[in-house]
């Protein structure tokens, strides 16, 4: 049996990468375009804790920012999408254009 | 002599973790791809502790599933979802964006596997990380050297909070 190395979730992080990207780039809902940023930066986390298994704990403690600034995100992003759904009675990524002059 | 129990934990949690992102980008109902994503982030708590990262684990379930989806279930239940179910999900340029981030996904695999560089990175043994204080280390780099980033996160969590309610607020 082949062992375990860190490439091989370095290859799970790319896939989950780009499972997000898919997400972000095709889906209609907004809640579901959100849900897919966190997917990426799942993806980011895993690459960084699997470097800090050869490199030392600095990759966790990165990953702990990611982990907060993916909260941050969030919570602005879901306010944004409740203004635009109070506005606009939608949350279809393209009917997003208010700021379309 | 490399354990099996570590082979079979990593292909069962990395299964589940992709099956669950495919769910999460796939299904029509919002609640349920949600539901498919605290799968997704489970699975991977579970590899970061593969990973001797037991903080980052605690902190992913903690925060993740338990924070930021229960903030996303929120918001599902205040914005109303069912016109958007019966719409159409993909939007028009689906095909070339499957085709471009599959494209990317394929040109990072290949650069972690054939890079020279890389590998070169790679080549490294592995760090010895104590599992029973990892915890503590964490909280002394955070505090020493991560001093002023810690900070700085801190101010950016209030900006965030003050941001999302003037978002969500009627009238300020």
């Amino acid at each position: 049996m082949v062992p375990i190395t860190p490439i091989h979730y370095l290859i799970l992080a790319a896939a989950l990468f780009a499972l997000g990207t898919i997400g972000v780039l095709t889906r209609r809902n907004v809640v579901i375009v959100l849900m897919s940023i966190e997917l990426i930066l799942n993806a980011v986390n895993l690459n960084l804790v699997a470097f800090s298994r050869l490199w030392g704990l600095n990759g966790q403690v990165f990953a702990i920012f990611v982990i907060t600034d993916a909260a941050a995100e969030a919570a602005v992003g879901l306010g944004i999408l409740i203004a635009f759904f109070r506005n606009r009675e939608t949350v279809n990524m393209d009917e997003v254009d208010l700021l379309k002059w | 002599m490399q354990p099996v129990a570590t082979t079979f934990f990593f292909y069962f949690l990395s299964a589940l973790a992709l099956l669950g992102a495919v769910f999460v980008i796939t299904r029509r109902n919002a609640v349920h791809s949600a539901l498919a994503l605290i799968v997704t982030l489970l699975a991977l708590a579970g590899i970061y502790l593969m990973l001797y990262a037991p903080f980052v684990a605690g902190v992913q379930i903690i925060l993740y599933a338990g924070g930021i989806m229960v903030l996303f279930l929120f918001v599902i239940m205040l914005v109303n979802l069912e016109r958007a179910e019966k719409e159409k999900q993909f939007n028009q340029q689906w095909l070339i964006a499957l085709v471009a981030a599959g494209g990317l996904g394929l040109l990072f695999v290949r650069v972690f596997t054939e890079s020279k560089t890389v590998s070169g990175l790679l080549q490294k043994p592995l760090a010895q990380l104590a599992e029973s204080t990892n915890t503590q280390q964490v909280g002394i780099a955070l505090y020493g050297n991560y001093m002023l980033a810690f900070e700085i996160a801190s101010l950016l969590l209030l900006v965030a909070i003050v941001g999302a309610v003037v978002m969500a607020k009627k009238r300020i």
